[in-house]
């Protein structure tokens, strides 16, 4: 096995590596953020969908249970 | 633009990349002699190249990506050009760094003209660190690929025309102050440098993937938060923005 | 439809020259852009001439500061190049035109072409007498060949780059940023071609791999320009 200089020159090589490893990492950090983001707005979107789901349904057992006047009323109100 | 699943082959390509640069590392510090010339510096040799080569490879592989977006009009080949030449961009600032410590280490400056590898990439970072800028200046999205794929064209012609021009000023006079050994390098070396040299082609085709992933994860997202909301609160805006839309 | 009511398409180079006709035209009215390159081509000398203490420049120093000069020169030149089209409706005109989209591009780049050997047949002689150091312009046929060569590399770049940047926001921006990277390898090819011919000792023979250069540059961007013009004009 050759022997490792630690003396002058070692040092820049590792830089160099280093200097890889960062960029890569780098760019890893960014993409978590971007998935931290996708995954919040994934989250919202949800709940979106939830709280459309919940108002058809209500409309629904509204429209069947009442009168004409009675849904005309609640179409006038919202 | 529906057909591609870009994340397919994603994950054996990341492993791949991890087998190959991590093996190439460890070979390069474990197995391949050091030079003659230039003693342990020389190691960095195993990590400048192959990022320089694959960035000029990516830079080359965004133009033809433009040239199919002009022929074809599919939006899809216009994110890929834009991906490959957005990661080529990062590869080509580590290329420019790390030949600027190897030719600190060797020579004991920051920089050197003589090097046309490092020359050469200066002149191709300048020219496209100007990529996003301007496809940001070009508000209709239409118009903002079609400029983007002629630059990519352009540009990727410019690579290697460029490197040529380099080569030929500076060969007459100084010899090439990076190189190894000149051609004669020994089998375990050039061993080393091919595996390193795949480890980093296969770690660009995975980061490509994986931002691809990501950005179609996005589009989908946004288009169906325009689904969802399209109904009471209306229209969503689009902020102006450099990235490709689908 | 009959053949008399089918409209004919107009032979190309006949728009080439109408086009560059108007040009020229426009240009000897206004006189905008040449004066405007000179102009700037003789403050620079001067500045250079303060910036690096020299009486008198040779060899590479001499070649240098010329061919950068003339670079930044044409960036002048190309930041007007599409201006009157952009902001006249001239792209609208042209595109309803029955015509071959490229002759745009093949006028603008022999406009360009012409106000660059305008500006080296008063500049040079100019940096002949303000900075250089062999008396006279030796080498004169040899310059002027690279000049050409040179001149039909920025030409093509320019017009390029010039219809790219018109459509932007940042177009005054965008023209040097883009073009100047893109012309390295000109200024290249041409300061080591013309440097060997002002030595002080006396001229050397030119390397002829320095017009071989460029002769590659023009004809590579001639052909890419030519077939990727018609992309940047508007639907």
């Amino acid at each position: 096995m050759p022997a490792l200089p630690l003396g002058d020159a070692g040092p820049y090589v590792v830089a160099a590596y280093l200097v890889f490893l960062a960029l890569v990492l780098v760019y890893v950090a960014i993409m978590a953020a971007k998935l931290g983001r996708v995954e919040r707005e994934i989250g919202e979107l949800a709940e979106l969908a939830e709280r459309r789901a919940e108002e058809r349904r209500l409309d629904g057992s509204a429209a069947a249970g009442a009168a004409s006047p009675a849904s005309a009323e609640a179409g006038a109100s919202r | 633009m529906r057909d591609a699943n870009f994340s397919r082959g994603l994950v054996p390509l990341s492993i791949g990349s991890v087998v190959l640069l991590v093996g190439g590392f460890a070979m390069v510090f474990l197995y391949a002699p050091n030079d003659a010339d230039q003693g342990f510096v020389q190691k960095i040799f195993y990590l400048h190249v192959p990022l320089a080569i694959v960035a000029l490879c990516g830079f080359v592989a965004g133009g033809i990506y433009g040239i199919r977006f002009l022929r074809s009009g599919d939006r899809v080949h216009d994110l890929r050009s834009y991906v490959a030449i957005h990661i080529s961009l990062i590869l080509a600032v580590g290329a420019l760094v790390t030949g600027s410590i190897w030719a600190k280490a060797s020579w004991g400056q920051w920089w050197v003209w003589e090097e046309p590898t490092l020359v050469s990439f200066l002149i191709v970072f300048l020219l496209y660190a100007c990529y996003q800028p301007l496809r940001f200046s070009i508000e209709d999205p239409e118009r903002q690929a079609r400029y983007a794929a002629v630059f990519a064209v352009v540009g990727g012609v410019f690579v290697p025309l460029n490197f040529i021009a380099v080569r030929a000023a500076e060969s007459l006079i100084h010899p090439r102050v990076l190189s190894t050994t000149g051609g004669s390098m020994p089998g375990s070396m050039r061993l080393t440098f091919l595996i390193a040299l795949a480890g980093m082609a296969v770690l660009f085709v995975t980061l490509n993937k994986y931002e691809l992933t990501s950005k179609r994860a996005s589009f989908q997202l946004r288009a169906l938060r325009r689904r969802l909301a399209g109904d009471d609160d209306g229209w969503v805006p689009v902020r102006r923005s450099a990235a490709p839309q689908l | 439809m009959s053949a008399a009511t089918e409209p004919r398409a107009v032979p190309t180079r006949v728009v080439v020259a109408a086009l560059i006709r108007k040009d020229l035209r426009l240009e000897l009215r206004t006189r905008e852009s040449v004066p405007a390159m000179l102009l700037f081509s003789v403050s620079t000398f001067v500045l250079f001439h303060f910036g690096l203490d020299a009486r008198s420049l040779e060899g590479d120093l001499a070649a240098g500061v010329l061919w950068v000069t003339l670079l930044f020169a044409s960036v002048l030149a190309i930041n007007r190049l599409f201006v009157a089209e952009r902001e006249e409706g001239g792209f609208d005109g042209f595109l309803l035109a029955p015509v071959d989209r490229t002759a745009l591009f093949l006028a603008k780049a022999t406009v360009l072409f012409s106000f660059l050997v305008v500006l080296e047949l008063a500049a040079v002689p100019a940096f002949a007498v303000l900075l250089l150091a062999p008396p006279g312009l030796p080498g004169l046929l040899e310059l002027c060949a690279l000049l050409l060569l040179a001149d039909v590399g920025i030409a093509v770049v320019g017009t390029l780059v010039g219809a790219l940047a018109v459509q932007t926001r940042a177009r005054d921006l965008i023209v040097p940023l883009l073009a100047l990277p893109l012309m390295i390898p000109v200024v290249i090819a041409a300061a080591r071609g013309t440097a060997p011919l002002w030595l002080e000792a006396g001229a050397e023979p030119m390397p002829g791999r320095w017009p071989a250069i460029l002769g590659l540059y023009d004809l590579v961007f001639g052909l890419l320009a030519y077939a990727v013009f018609d992309y940047l004009l508007d639907e």
